[in-house]
Order: C-alpha cells, then sequence, then structure tokens
C-alpha cells in the first residue's frame, strides 16, 4: 500500500513538473527569442523566424544593434522617465488609494457607502472615454513650481503622474482586503488608545503586505505601458516615456533588430521591479487569489 | 479607581433593539458578570461600555462622567476579546506594551511595566515570541497582559476564556479571579458559562433578549431567582419545574399538587411577572440537590420511578419519571445506587421550594 502511494506521489509530481515546465517555456519564450534577435543583425533575423534558430543565439552575434537604437533614440532618457513617472505613481497610490479604503472601510461618514460605489463604478470606465476631457482639463490646471504660478499641465511628469495616482481597481483592492482584516484587532487598538492614523500605521499597514505588493504590480505594469496619454500631453522628448518612445523605430527605416534591443532594454526595469516583489507577489496570490 | 453606571440604555440595529433599557451600576472594584443565553446581547452591551458600538439612547457613566460620545480611547478601559485579538505582526513584549507606545511612554516605564506584567502573569520565557508560535492559553495570557499594563479604570471581557479547553480555562478562571484581587479593580465580564459566573461574580447581571432579568450576588440569584428564567438559568443540574395547581392562598404561602405531588404548603408566593389566584397552574422549582429520594413510599410527598443513575463519584445523578410523567432530576452528594424502575417517594423542605407563574416566552422557546 505504502509503495504504491509513494509511486502514485511520485507520478503525480512528475506530472505537476511537466506542466509547470511546458508553462514556463511557454512564458520565457517571446523573452528569449527578444533578446536573441536583438543581438542579430536585420537579414538574419527575419531569416531565422522559420526555424528554431529564431531562440539560439547563432551566426552572426553582436550588440551592434544596442549602440544604433540609442542612436536613433535618447533611450537612456526615456527609461528615467518611465522609471520616475512610474516609481513615483506607485509610491503615491500605495499611500493615497490604502488611505481611501482605510477611511472607506473603518471610519463612519455620511455618504461612505454612496462614494464607493460611484469610485468603484469608475472601474467600468474605459480610459479612452475620459482622456480627452483629462486633456482639457490638464492643459488649464494651474500649477506653483519653481516659476511661480503657471498655468497648464502639459510637458510635464506631473500630467503623467497625478491622473493615475487615486483609481477604482486600487481602492477596491485595499478595500477587499481591509474587510478580510479581523475586525477585533482594530477595536483592539482602539481601546489600547491608539488613534485612526496609529492605527492605520501600525496596525493595518503592517499587516497588508500581500495587497500591497499585488496593487503595487498592477499599477506598475499599468504606468509603464503608458501609451496613449503620454502620446497626447507630451510634445517634448525630455518628459517622453518608453513606451512612446517606441514611435522612433517604426519611422524611417524599420530596423527589427534595434526594435528588438530597445524592448530588451526596456523590460530591463520591468523584471528587476518584478524580481524584487515576486515573494510578496507570489504571497499576494496565494491569499488574495487576485491575479498579475 | 471607576464606578460605572448605566442609565436606561438602549441599542438597537436598524429597526431591531437588541439593548432594551438596561439600569446597572457597577461599584468601584466590583467584578460584575454579564450571563445569558446566546444572541441575548451580552456582548452588544459590554461594547457599548468599551465604546465600540454607539448608544442609540440613555446614559452611561464612568466616575460620574457622562462617555457615551467618548471614543474608546478616551474612556480609560482595556478588554479581552474572545478571539484574544492580539497583533500578529508583534512579538509579546510589542503586544503588551502597545497602549504604553501609543501614550509615549518612556523606555524605562515600559520595561518596568510590561516585566511586572509579564511576572504576573507568569510568561516571561514568552515576551520576544511571536504570537503564531503561542498555545491559546499563552495568547490569552498576553491579552490580558496587554490590558493590565495601562492600569485602566475598567477592564471588559467578552468571553476571554471560551476558545480554551475544560482544564486551561479553569486554570485561567482562577488567575482572573486572582488579578481581580490583586488589582482590585473594576472588571465586566461576559460569559454563558455559569461556573465562571457564579465563581468570579460579585454581582450577576442575567440578561435575556437585551433586558435585565435580575441583577444580585451569585448566592443571592441561586437561593432567591426572581422568575422562572433565571431559576432555570443558574445551577447545574438546573433546577427542575413542575405543573401544579394552587389549591389553596393567603399572604404568607400557597398549597399546591399535582398528579405526583401530594399537597403541600410552600411558605412563599409565586414569582413572576403575573399574579396568581387558586386554581391556577403555576411552576413549582426544585433545586436537583434539595431533593431527597426514600425507597419507603409513605415517607415523601413527590412519587416516581428510577429511569437512570449517573454515578459521578462525588456525585450521584438521578433522573426519575414520576408518576404523572413528567421527568425529574435529583443531585445526590455521596455515591448511591438506585436500581432501574425502583419506586421512590421524594422529599423537600418547602422553604427550599420555589413557585413562579409560567412565562410565556419560555414556553414557547421550550416547544421548538
Ligand atoms: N452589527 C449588528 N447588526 C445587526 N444585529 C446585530 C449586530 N450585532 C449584533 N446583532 C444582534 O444583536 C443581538 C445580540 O448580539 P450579541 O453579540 O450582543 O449577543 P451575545 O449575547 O454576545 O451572544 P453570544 O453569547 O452568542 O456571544 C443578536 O441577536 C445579534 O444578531
Ligand atoms: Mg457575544
Amino acid at each position: 500500500m505504502a509503495s504504491i502511494s509513494a509511486d502514485n506521489h511520485g507520478l503525480r509530481l512528475v506530472v505537476r513538473y511537466m506542466v509547470l515546465t511546458l508553462v514556463a517555456i511557454i512564458f520565457i519564450f517571446p523573452l528569449v527569442f527578444m533578446v536573441v534577435s536583438s543581438l542579430k543583425p536585420d537579414q538574419q533575423l527575419l531569416a531565422d523566424t522559420s526555424s528554431l534558430r529564431a531562440f539560439l543565439p547563432v551566426g552572426d552575434i553582436s550588440v551592434d544593434n544596442y549602440y544604433a537604437a540609442f542612436k536613433r533614440a535618447p533611450v537612456g532618457t526615456f527609461v528615467l522617465n518611465s522609471v520616475i513617472i512610474t516609481g513615483v505613481t506607485v509610491v503615491l497610490s500605495l499611500f493615497i488609494c490604502s488611505m481611501a479604503a482605510f477611511s472607506f472601510v473603518f471610519l463612519k461618514w455620511q455618504g461612505r457607502d454612496l462614494i464607493l460605489s460611484i469610485i468603484l463604478a469608475t472601474l467600468i470606465v474605459p480610459f479612452e472615454t475620459i482622456a480627452i476631457p483629462l486633456l482639457l482639463l490638464s492643459s488649464k490646471l494651474p500649477w506653483i513650481g519653481a516659476h511661480g504660478l503657471e498655468w497648464g499641465w502639459l510637458n510635464t511628469y506631473r500630467v503623467q503622474i497625478i491622473p493615475f495616482i487615486a483609481d477604482g481597481l486600487t481602492i477596491f483592492l485595499f478595500v477587499q482586503y481591509f474587510k478580510d482584516l479581523p475586525g477585533e484587532l482594530i477595536e483592539a487598538a482602539r481601546v489600547e488608545g491608539a488613534t485612526w492614523p496609529q492605527i492605520y500605521r501600525r496596525i493595518v499597514m503592517p499587516l497588508s503586505g500581500p495587497v500591497l505588493a499585488t496593487a503595487a504590480i498592477l499599477k506598475f505594469l499599468a504606468m509603464y505601458n503608458q501609451y496613449l496619454w503620454p502620446l497626447m500631453v507630451v510634445q517634448q522628448e525630455e518628459y517622453r516615456p518608453v513606451m512612446v518612445g517606441l514611435q522612433y523605430f517604426f519611422q524611417l527605416n524599420r530596423a527589427w533588430g534595434e526594435i528588438m534591443a530597445y524592448l530588451s532594454l526596456i523590460t530591463v526595469p520591468v523584471l528587476a521591479f518584478y524580481l524584487v516583489l515576486q515573494r510578496a507577489f507570489i504571497a499576494s496570490i496565494a491569499s488574495t487569489g487576485v491575479k498579475g | 479607581m471607576a464606578q460605572v453606571v448605566l442609565k436606561n440604555l438602549k441599542k438597537s440595529f436598524g429597526t431591531v433593539d437588541v439593548i432594551k433599557g438596561v439600569d446597572l451600576t457597577i461599584e468601584d472594584g466590583e467584578f460584575v458578570v454579564f450571563v445569558g443565553p446566546s444572541g441575548c446581547g451580552k456582548s452588544t452591551l459590554l461594547r457599548m461600555i468599551a465604546g465600540l458600538e454607539d448608544i442609540s439612547s440613555g446614559t452611561l457613566s464612568i466616575n460620574g462622567q457622562v462617555v457615551n460620545d467618548l471614543q474608546p480611547k478616551d474612556r480609560k478601559i482595556a478588554m479581552v476579546f474572545q478571539s484574544y485579538a492580539i497583533f500578529p505582526h508583534m512579538t509579546v513584549r510589542e503586544n503588551v506594551a502597545f497602549g504604553l507606545t501609543i501614550a509615549g511612554a518612556s523606555k524605562a516605564e515600559k520595561d518596568a511595566k510590561v516585566n511586572e506584567a509579564a511576572r504576573i502573569l507568569q510568561m516571561e520565557h514568552l515576551m520576544e515570541r511571536r504570537p503564531s508560535q503561542l498555545s491559546g492559553g499563552q495568547r490569552q495570557r498576553v491579552a490580558i497582559g496587554r490590558a493590565i499594563v495601562r492600569e485602566p479604570s475598567v477592564f471588559l471581557f467578552d468571553e476571554p476564556l471560551s476558545n480554551l479547553d475544560a482544564a486551561l480555562r479553569m486554570d485561567m478562571r482562577m488567575e482572573i479571579g486572582k488579578l481581580h484581587h490583586d488589582l482590585s479593580a473594576t472588571m465586566v465580564y461576559v460569559t454563558h458559562d455559569q461556573v465562571e459566573a457564579m465563581t468570579l461574580a460579585d454581582k450577576i447581571v442575567v440578561l435575556r433578549s437585551g433586558s435585565v432579568m435580575q441583577i444580585g450576588s451569585p448566592m443571592d440569584l441561586y437561593h432567591n431567582p426572581a422568575n422562572l428564567f433565571v431559576a432555570g438559568f443558574l445551577g447545574a443540574p438546573s433546577m427542575n419545574f413542575l405543573d401544579v395547581t394552587i389549591t389553596e392562598m393567603d399572604d404568607t404561602g400557597c398549597t399546591v399538587r399535582n398528579g405526583a405531588l401530594d399537597p403541600v404548603r410552600i411558605p412563599s408566593l409565586p414569582k413572576g411577572d403575573t399574579a396568581a389566584k387558586v386554581g391556577d397552574t403555576v411552576k413549582l422549582g426544585l433545586r436537583p440537590q434539595y431533593l431527597i429520594p426514600s425507597i419507603d413510599p409513605a415517607s415523601g410527598t413527590l412519587h416516581g420511578k428510577v429511569i437512570l443513575t449517573e454515578r459521578l463519584g462525588s456525585e450521584t445523578v438521578v433522573d426519575l419519571a414520576l408518576t404523572d410523567g413528567t421527568k425529574l432530576i435529583v443531585a445526590l452528594p455521596e455515591d448511591a445506587q438506585f436500581e432501574r424502575g425502583r419506586e421512590v417517594s421524594l422529599s423537600f423542605g418547602p422553604a427550599r421550594a420555589h413557585l413562579f407563574t409560567p412565562d410565556p416566552e419560555l414556553q414557547a422557546s421550550a416547544k421548538h
């Protein structure tokens, strides 16, 4: 009996690993293709796509495409811009949205449920439908900066950051998570003398690791992949993010090798971010069931 | 320390009235226990004192100050929850010190008080652990430790022992009793365990569906229950109730009888919400401990047959069927054996018997 069940167990394990390996391969192939192709001259790259050679670094391998990419576009500026915009938005978004959710879940105030349902209703409004009004609005908004009062937010970092700090999905994630926290913990803290800000900082946030990771990753991906909005609001290279920068490679003479080199470069921050959050992310999927 | 006064306190959730006007004075240093069946509003009442539930109407004062609108943190109370509610991301030491940390106490003061609490609760060796590394009893100690370091005016306990096993429960019960003695603090304690209520309380408050049924010392409630509900709620095994008819009645007592009971004069009048008159059916309450069985059919006033004898060693519980079919339980303070089917008669001191007018609500719920 014992040996049969052990065999069964072993077999199950083998099957499980095979499936997981297959899934991993499916997910890794496009990345391998991208990196490998970025090392090949265009002609060979296109010829190789008809065979498995597309995934192998063989033939005329060099980093010429990378030099060319840097020559064609200010890649460093684009990556830096995206990292700044994404990083600042993620941090502010986690902070603001978790505070909003805290208020919706733990505080009692008039109109709370109505406002929450309005915020959640924005989840079904596609960004494209508000893009134009938002553009008109942000072209007229005031700002107090280094040069005193100025009007219009176009061609700045802030126009790419501020509209995306608070969003329904992130608030929703936090609301759901906070609702599942044991209510008696919050009550115990209240009885012990903690104020609401203290409860937020000392009790709720330290217990929110999984949802923070989930929200951070979703926000990161959404922000890093911004295309339509920066295309509308930024005309100067100085503030342009990576996805808009991709245009440079489709104009005039299109070079696939350079495109692949550029894509490989802009994937680096994503991988770095992902690796840092990986542990927390896995824990978050296990506990919240939200997919990234 | 503190006196807590509840005046006509009411609470409703929407249209449902959960607390229907409670008047209660908790004296300084008193140990008050709320008991009652599940859903009667014990937790709600306690949470109203804590400030975790709004008060719909009435006033609540602590030390002469009306605190209806004060936040929990401003009421100088500490609360121990059924689920312990200790913070999972902090060590035991941080948990116990939480209230002091929040209040901005100095490190020296914090250390002194936390170590003192650890000593009282014998958990010095646990201080650096995380809650996940503790047993249920240890977690409860941490929760109590967190409550005592702040030296609150009032301690509130909501069924603190109900998640513990029987042996640990007894230990912790004694420790809480000792703590009350040592700190001589005002404590309010919710339980549905009547042993906890009887052993710990200076004063028991019996609640039923949001109303106070009776308030008194444990022995007062045990010996002089004001109504059928309280009589049936306290004491184990619970009081026997027989339907009897009043045949004679005057100012000092009445004579009652039924098919299994020879006429007997009880030197008290039926208690309860309604008045009784001759010819009415009332409940005769007899504690199992005050019944004396005898095999001589002429020696007692109550007649029946043995169904089962449960010998617990220190006590013997005998189940009987009376001649009119009702069941009766007798508890004897020694080991004894009665054959099944044996005819017995029972006698009792009429002064120890109680008469109650029937309780329509209880009868309705008993039928379900
Ligand atoms: N937030 C709420 N909304 C509506 N009804 C509630 C709420 N909280 C409690 N109740 C109701 O109030 C009544 C009293 O509840 P409470 O928790 O005080 O009972 P309890 O005496 O503590 O019972 P138990 O012994 O089971 O803990 C119950 O009928 C319950 O359904
Ligand atoms: Mg309760």
